[in-house]
């Protein structure tokens, strides 16, 4: 798979596979900071320096490859256009801060985008691992994996107090980040939000919209993350998140049931609805997209919508992203107007054809 | 071009405003501009970037002003100095991190509520940690093993033990020759 298929795909291919609570959860996500010794952070360092760390972070491929069986593939940042960089950003496979400074920044990635190395980011390495559904430890054991490899070549920054060494000092320590991504939208409906927001937050742990810091919780998809990385060990930072999102998952479920005894015919009602405006608009605009797909996800989940068809959430949650309608559309800019028309016209031939399986 | 508002000066603010996706340019003279608060707003919009880099900056600040002030020592590696820490929020290599220490130390413990690692030891420079590490769980495992009579198991944890500190020993001593 080329860098080219990955940014124009429709999902990447992880993203497929059903995976543990996968009505409720969908991603989990593992990322290991970690820096080479003695070389200036990404944040102090020149053009030279960089491009060494590029150079010689990019010869472990081969290594990556063969320790894993799977084939890894490096990419310059400044040879994307921007619009390609952006889609990476949608798709999760980079961060927004390494789209935005591109030059002297690169990527090692899985073929399946799984696994990504963002090189030159904050940290000289950002190794992410995602996998479908809650499967925190299987994330963790492969970027795990991933570290040793790279650490078999390169010496770590690392000392015995502080752990691994890191340019920000919130990632001291194991430079660990675990994130679950989960889709709430009973928990939404019932306003039940703000009290598992500030639970969560009492424990440790950061509650965020759809696409990290800043962005607002769109489409009822959150992201559960860890905050703290020094002090505990890699598998208590899991353990202690993976108890939160099975918590947070039965509330889900029980908001759920609690909506379908009570009020099952409004819940019927706002779900065709939903389904009804993105199977028919014209122009539809991608706050609006995103909520609606959220509760036919929801009818979905529920058996209100009869399918198989659960991962055309996921699926549609990427296709009606604006860089990733840019690329489709082809023009170099496109305006809002018209991106609103392209986005309900992908969303409609998507839906389109599936109408028989869907109205019984 | 003239200010949209008075027509009268010559416009040298121009706002870009783009809000559910219908975008909107105004074109003021500084007076107007003033006077519509537009500028407030722009205020507010630079104050949602507020990341934890500015937080920390004020932490990092606040230690300076703990320690002595005016030695400003740099990074022998990368030629960091404290100062430049509490204006940026970052650090600049991982040799910072002993050149800045003992000023660090009570930084992190702030963030973290802990400043002393215990998670993964890396092979290469983990040094002795990792054996150190490993004896610490050994003989955690000891005490269990006693308390649950498995006397066999135990004395192999013991001899385990004994060999691993024997080597630390040997290798401490070694690298204090050097």
């Amino acid at each position: 798979m080329s860098i080219e298929t990955m940014v124009g795909g429709q999902i990447s291919p992880w993203m497929t596979g059903g995976g543990r609570e996968s009505d409720i959860v969908l991603s989990s996500r593992v990322r290991l900071a970690r820096n080479l010794d003695g070389i200036p952070f990404p944040n102090r360092a020149d053009t030279i320096v960089l491009q060494g760390v590029i150079q010689e972070l990019g010869e472990a491929v081969p290594e990556l490859s063969a320790a894993t069986g799977k084939p890894y593939i490096l990419v310059k940042m400044g040879k994307l256009t921007p619009l390609e960089r952006y889609v990476l950003v949608e798709k999760h496979i980079i961060s927004p801060s390494l789209a935005q400074h591109a030059e002297s920044r690169a990527l090692i990635v899985e073929e399946d985008a799984a696994v990504s190395i963002m090189i030159n980011e904050e940290d000289h390495l950002r190794i992410q691992c995602m996998a479908p559904g809650l499967a925190l430890t299987e994330a963790f054991q492969s970027a795990d994996k991933i570290d040793d490899v790279m650490e078999a070549r390169h010496n770590f920054g690392f000392n015995e107090q502080m752990g691994y060494l890191t340019a920000c000092p919130t990632n001291l320590g194991t430079g660990l980040r675990a994130s679950v991504m989960l889709h709430l939208p009973a928990l939404g409906i019932t306003r039940q939000l703000n009290r598992i927001v500030n639970a969560a937050t009492q424990l440790g742990l950061a509650v965020r919209g759809l696409y990290g810091e800043g962005s607002e919780a769109a489409g009822n998809v959150f992201q559960i993350s860890n905050q703290l990385t020094l002090g505990h060990t890699e598998q208590e930072i899991i353990d202690n998140l993976y108890s939160v999102v099975t918590q947070v998952v039965e509330h889900e479920r029980s908001a759920r049931c609690m909506l379908m005894r009570e009020s099952e015919n409004a819940l019927s009602d706002k779900v065709w609805r939903s389904y009804g405006i993105l199977r028919y608009a014209r122009s539809i605009s991608g706050q609006e997209a995103l909520a609606m797909l959220s509760e036919v996800r929801l009818g979905i989940d529920l058996g209100i919508i009869d399918t198989k068809q659960a991962s055309l959430f996921n699926e549609l949650l990427i296709m009606t992203r604006p860089n990733y309608l840019q690329k489709v559309s082809g023009s170099n800019l496109l305006a809002a107007d018209a991106r609103d028309r392209l986005r309900a016209d992908v969303i409609r031939s998507k839906l389109a054809g599936r109408d028989e399986e869907y109205v019984k | 071009m003239l200010c949209d508002n008075c027509q009268k000066n010559q416009a040298c603010v121009h706002i870009t405003k783009i809000i559910n996706n219908q975008k909107l340019e105004k074109h003021l003279c500084s007076e107007c501009a003033k006077q519509s608060g537009e500028m407030n707003l722009a205020g507010l919009a630079f104050d949602n970037s507020f990341s934890v880099q500015d937080f920390l900056k004020g932490m990092f600040s606040q230690v300076v002003e703990e320690a002595e002030p005016a030695d400003d020592m740099a990074c022998p590696n990368c030629g960091m100095t404290y100062s430049e820490f509490s204006r940026g929020g970052k650090i600049g290599c991982t040799a910072c991190y002993t050149t800045f220490g003992a000023r660090l130390e009570p930084l992190v413990r702030r963030i973290h509520g802990a400043s002393a690692h215990i998670g993964k030891v890396p092979h290469r420079s983990g040094g002795l940690l990792e054996v150190k590490l490993k004896i610490k769980r050994l003989k955690q495992e000891l005490t269990r093993q006693v308390s649950c009579e498995e006397y066999e198991m135990a004395a192999k944890t013991r001899d385990e033990i004994r060999d691993l500190e024997k080597g630390l020993v040997e290798e401490t001593a070694k690298e204090l020759k050097e």
